[in-house]
């Protein structure tokens, strides 16, 4: 399983330096939404390795709170965005 | 081999095959030429990516009380992630951000001049 | 470009007939029923008194938070609803790789794209937001923008080579949206998408 999570953890590394990335390049607001959103699932999945590995369910309600909070997240960014093209 | 090793060794599966969907997300995020294009692919690898950690978790952890919690984490994923994905469209759609030379055709840039000359037409009325 | 330009879905409400009284006490069992699942799943433990609690808490929330009224004229039709998610689950896997071998394959050759639109046989709030739903995680699209008055998705469509393509998805998206009739709609829902088959690509005006 050691060897299971040192692989995981690599892989969600090399995946969410990518997102950070985009969420530095842009070039919009909105790509930094989306790559913002990315980074965020990305991580439940690191929090959801480790709890796999170790067993340990204490991390898990830490999975709801954020798996919501990237919705609203990107809901707000794009009202936001939306509203200030019209302005 | 018992039933523990057996759920041991697919939840391993489980967690590097959803952690190589979300590197592919990753890679489309940085590759991908324009916005839409973008939104594909935190739409897609990233949900299914996530399902599969969740799940490889929960056969892991064998609790009702976890299982419970990551059932609840994947319907949230599965339910907002499309929303989110429009939201985030219909505000970048009228934008210079979105490469409409790589477009085929456009059927909703026809559908919004039909809209504004309606609107053209009302306010002459 | 205008203000009007930017906001594309006037608040245009389709002229939908009242609930009836019966129909709002059914949707209020329903998202009470729900909720109530999801306060339960959130605790997880302590079974009865979370159900209690949690009844208390709904009640309040949708006195306080009324949701839109949905007309859901059907039922659930067990065959067919798992008909749609074994095809649905199978979609999100192709999706999935379709979008992986985009990005990972070496010559990145820039794919096309398309926005279609896609006027749907059932006009129903449900239905229009199941099928938008449903259609992002599926693969090659993604709902961009929806005009209730008409029933319309306007999506977006990645990987297309030429407009065969284009048409062959468009009968992709109403075979979506009768998995989805089929599985949720009403006899009569069902009649229309029968005796509607997918029009013919010339007629829908996809090379104006």
């Amino acid at each position: 399983m050691t060897a299971v999570a040192v692989t995981v953890t690599a892989l969600l590394a090399v995946a969410g330096g990518l997102t950070l990335i985009r969420i530095i390049r842009g070039p919009s607001i909105l790509d930094r939404a989306v790559a913002t959103d990315v980074l965020l699932a990305i991580i439940v999945a690191a929090i959801a390795t480790e709890a796999a590995y170790s067993r340990d369910a204490t991390a898990l309600p830490v999975l709801v709170v954020l798996a919501v909070l990237g919705f609203v997240g990107s809901v707000s960014v794009a009202r936001f965005a939306a509203r200030r093209n019209a302005g | 081999m018992s039933l523990d090793a057996v759920l041991d060794v697919i939840a391993a599966a489980c967690l590097v095959v959803g952690a190589l969907l979300s590197l592919a997300a990753g890679v489309a995020l940085v590759r991908f030429p324009d916005l839409l294009t973008r939104m594909h692919a935190a739409a897609k690898p990233q949900v299914l990516g996530l399902l599969l950690v969740l799940l490889g978790c929960a056969l892991r952890l064998r609790t009702g009380v976890d299982i419970t919690t990551l059932v609840l984490v994947g319907v949230f994923q599965l339910a907002t992630a499309p929303v989110a994905a429009h939201m985030v469209g219909r505000a970048g759609y009228p934008h210079e951000y979105i490469r409409t030379d790589l477009l085929l055709t456009d059927e909703l840039a026809a559908h919004l001049d039909r809209l504004a000359g309606d609107q053209k037409d009302s306010a002459h009325a | 470009m205008s203000a009007d330009q930017m906001t594309p879905a006037p608040p245009a409400d389709p002229p939908k007939p009242r609930l009836t009284r019966a129909a709002r006490r059914r949707n209020r069992i329903i998202a009470m029923t729900g909720l109530t699942a999801i306060w339960v799943l959130l605790w997880g433990t302590h079974f009865w008194a979370n159900v209690i609690s949690g009844l208390v808490v709904v009640a309040i929330l949708l006195a306080v938070f009324p949701l839109p009224p949905v007309t859901f004229a059907g039922r659930i039709h067990p065959l067919p609803m798992l008909r749609f998610w074994l095809r649905f689950l199978q979609d999100l896997v192709i999706a999935s790789i379709q979008i992986a071998w985009l990005a990972l394959r070496p010559a990145g050759g820039q794919a096309r794209s398309a926005i279609i639109a896609v006027p749907l046989r059932v006009n129903t709030d449900l239905n229009l937001t199941l099928t938008a739903e449903a259609l992002t995680l599926v693969p090659g699209s993604l709902i961009l923008e929806a005009d209730r008055s008409t029933g319309t998705l306007f999506v977006h469509v990645i990987n297309l080579r030429n407009r065969e393509e284009l048409e062959e998805f468009r009968r992709g998206v109403y075979a979506l949206e009768a998995r989805i009739v089929s599985a949720l709609g009403s006899p009569d829902e069902l009649r229309r998408i029968r005796e509607n088959p997918p029009a013919p690509s010339d007629l829908e005006g996809a090379s104006r």
